[in-house]
């Protein structure tokens, strides 16, 4: 199967660098899940760092775990499940070429996300007021060491803070699909965007599910 | 006249013009050329950064330059040429430029995240630069906590946000590589007739994409350390500052991998176009870098031999460095069985392939040395270990890099170069760098430390030897810049294949015209099949 090298006529379906559309929506679905697995190295670092020192200072983690609101965070899980809901919806849209249903389940999904950094700063927030925050005021009651709890709070932060990050930049890219889905671009042909923003979507999403879990349920099974 | 014979024809240089043109493209080509501008400036700020260390190592008493600022200029020598200059050198050059070629694609899988990686590594290195030209960071190029967090006064986050950045360019460059070897090679291209140089790009990518995101949230955790001080590397809270030495190597060994292993794809390609053979062991030779990618993984520890890591870890990871060895060894042992009863011949290319397998082997076997538990700790930071990643990285690396820059230049630009000036600068590199580099085997085996900017007056000698060879191996660098830009205009131009080359790189035009192919191309035949080369290979030297 020998093709011509001039493409003439470039389209968003199909760049002059492939041969037909199958290949460039696979090798664009390939792309993103290459990317995902780079992310779990990046949040690898901070799982391994977690895994060191909750399992040096169990104790103190137990404690520290235990002053965070589970009934919020178990509210922003099912936000984060329910949004990864919406978000399947909008994938089968597009796919189906139903513009009106695909914004109507990428705004949803925008909502959720943006509900659940709600809360996330909210949470946030409540930690400055009681002084889980690391750093010189730093103050956990029940902890004989507290630098061990302040290092559970620095690695709270920085999860839960890096998380954010991801869900920022995936309220930036859910923006980006609505405008483009306004503007028509996507067609019963042409939704990869919306396919690979949705696999972003998800693993954001299971990211959250270890690290609830993680952060917030350590002295729920631990023996009484 | 031939010349204007060959401007005329539309080729990838000439088909658009003007700045916006190659700061816009998404020509992998012409991406690849950026690059090369790019790390070319980056390895000659490094060099300086090497020249000042060897001039002030001349004296034992160290009068050039304070200790502060001798500390600044070994960090900033490794930061540079790490990080801007060995990690993007053959891959996004030579790599970017042929890997499409190679398997018979118009571009990379994704033209504009290429162009994205290039302007990452650039805004990666404008940070670094800024962090040097303010005052510089003096913690050498491995940041190792808790110094780099909490006592340094230099630029360390700067420099630490440049390597970040850079990092997603070479995160994204392996991403590219992947897809385009997955989805896009041209038909009849299967897997296993893939040039080497392509599964040694192949397993380079794995490293890429698997390793660097390690390092980069490694380098979050030591700016939040630094900017809010919350303790992940601080022992006054618990925190462990050998935590990050694990995660540091857990990318920073297996980045070793990501300099040589396209290296060695550049030496199959040598080594199989001069002596007009097929490497010897195919599969083999290519599974061999794929084992290299994987354990190259698991050999990290051996960095922490005397960090107070528990003795059985250590043991553990010595043995698995030993292992590594083994693909290493089978390498270098194929190119050696490809040689036999070929018909070699002596062109620049293949000389810098030869520097090439001796100087790796020098320093792949010192490599075990410092990877005995043992001796490890005798040479721990000594100029032993300098001088055995030099061998790999200089010796090997920027070796296979020259030799393929050599190699692809007629295709790259459709000139020649000087053979004779060309062969000339082959050996007063290799003269220039054994000269640099060996005697500090022995300094370091005599208990010369790395780092330090004074030394006993015995150890002079040695160290005046290194100096003499550095000066060498400048004018040895130096000269293929200069005959390089001078073939631009006035090299004879070059064929198709100038060689007898066997892959699909050469069965287009040189330059390549835009689309790399008038016609993509059908592939009937193993890699290196010489059987259906018609001999047009220019006589050389």
């Amino acid at each position: 199967m020998a093709s011509e090298a001039h493409v003439p006529v470039e389209t968003l379906a199909l760049r002059e660098q492939f041969d037909t559309e199958a290949q460039q929506k696979d090798a664009s679905t390939l792309g993103m899940w290459i990317f995902l697995i780079t992310e779990v190295m990046f949040f690898g670092g901070m799982f391994c760092a977690y895994t060191v020192y909750r399992r040096a200072y169990s104790d103190a983690f137990a404690v520290a775990s235990a002053s965070l609101n589970v009934t919020i965070g178990a509210i922003n899980t099912a936000v984060l499940l329910v949004s990864s809901f919406t978000m399947v919806l909008a994938v089968r849209a597009s796919q189906l070429g139903q513009r009106r249903t695909l914004i109507l389940f990428l705004v949803l999904t925008l909502i959720f996300g943006g509900i659940f950094l709600g809360v996330k700063a909210y949470e946030w927030n409540e930690k400055f007021e009681q002084h889980h925050v690391p750093g010189p005021s730093f103050h956990l009651d029940g902890v004989p060491q507290q630098g061990h709890a302040q290092l559970f709070f620095s690695l709270y932060f920085a999860m839960t803070g890096l998380h954010a990050a991801h869900m920022v930049i995936g309220v930036g890219l859910l923006s980006w699909l609505i405008w483009m889905a306004y503007k028509g671009t996507f067609t019963a042909e042409y939704n990869t965007p919306v396919d690979i923003a949705g696999l972003y979507w998800h693993f954001v999403d299971i990211i959250w599910i270890f690290l609830f879990p993680l952060l917030y349920l350590i002295d729920r099974h631990l023996p009484k | 006249m031939i010349t204007a014979a060959v401007q005329e024809r539309e080729n990838y240089l000439n088909a658009t013009s003007g700045l916006k043109s190659w700061l816009l493209t998404k020509d992998h080509k012409r991406i690849g050329l950026l690059y090369l501008a790019t790390i070319t400036l980056f390895f000659f700020l490094g060099g300086v950064f090497a020249t000042l260390i060897r001039i002030e190592l001349l004296t034992p008493g160290g009068g050039l330059v304070s200790s502060e600022t001798y500390n600044k200029l070994f960090t900033m020598h490794g930061v540079t040429m790490i990080f801007f200059f060995l990690i993007p050198s053959i891959p996004a050059v030579l790599g970017n430029f042929f890997l499409p070629m190679m398997i018979g694609a118009r571009d990379l899988a994704f033209p504009r995240i290429n162009l994205l990686s290039w302007y990452l590594l650039v805004i990666g290195g404008l940070f670094a630069l800024f962090a040097m030209l303010a005052g510089g960071v003096d913690t050498g190029w491995t940041f190792y906590t808790p110094y780099s967090t909490t006592y340094s006064n230099t630029w360390v986050i700067a420099t630490a946000l440049g390597i970040f950045v850079a990092g997603f360019s070479s995160i994204l460059t392996g991403l590219n590589f992947i897809v385009t070897v997955h989805r896009m090679r041209a038909p009849g291209m299967t897997w296993f007739r893939m040039p080497l140089f392509v599964w040694a790009h192949y397993a380079t990518a794995l490293i890429q994409v698997l390793g660097t995101p390690v390092l980069a949230v490694t380098i979050v955790l030591v700016f939040c350390e630094r900017v809010f001080h919350i303790g992940i590397f601080d022992p006054a809270l618990g925190g462990d500052p050998v935590l990050f030495q694990h995660l540091f190597w857990f990318y920073s060994h297996p980045a070793v991998y990501i300099m040589i292993l396209p290296a060695m794809g550049v030496v199959s390609e040598l080594v199989s176009t001069f002596s007009r053979k097929p490497i010897f062991g195919y599969r083999v030779v290519a599974f061999s870098s794929v084992a290299i990618a994987v354990l190259g993984f698991l050999v990290w520890g051996h960095h922490l031999f005397v960090s107070g890591q528990s003795l059985y870890a250590g043991m553990v990871f010595s043995f698995l460095s030993y292992f590594v060895a083994i693909p290493s060894a089978i390498k270098v042992f194929n190119w050696t069985a490809t040689l036999y009863k070929g018909s070699i011949s002596y062109a620049t290319p293949m000389l810098y392939a030869f520097g090439f397998i001796g100087l790796f082997t020098i320093g792949g076997l010192t490599g075990l040395f410092v990877a005995a538990l043992g001796i490890d700790v005798h040479v721990t930071d000594t100029y032993f270990v300098v001088a055995h990643f030099h061998y790999i990285m200089v010796g090997g690396a920027i070796m296979a890099y020259l030799g393929g820059l050599h190699y692809w230049w007629p295709k790259i630009t459709g000139r020649l170069y000087p053979e004779g000036w060309a062969k000339l600068s082959a050996l007063v590199i290799f003269l220039g760098f054994n000269l640099t580099f060996f005697p500090q085997f022995i300094l370091g085996y005599l208990g010369m430390p790395r780092r330090y900017h004074t030394y006993p007056d015995e150890f002079q000698i040695l160290h005046v030897l290194s100096t003499a060879g550095a000066s060498v191996l400048a004018v040895g660098y130096a000269i293929p810049m200069i005959y390089f830009a001078w073939s631009l205009r006035y090299g004879k131009v070059a064929g198709a294949n100038p060689w007898g080359a066997s892959g699909l790189e050469w069965k287009t035009a040189s330059p390549p015209p835009a689309h790399n192919f008038d016609r993509i191309p059908v592939v009937t035949s193993e890699a290196y099949d010489y059987s259906t080369v018609v001999g047009e290979a220019v006589e050389v030297g």
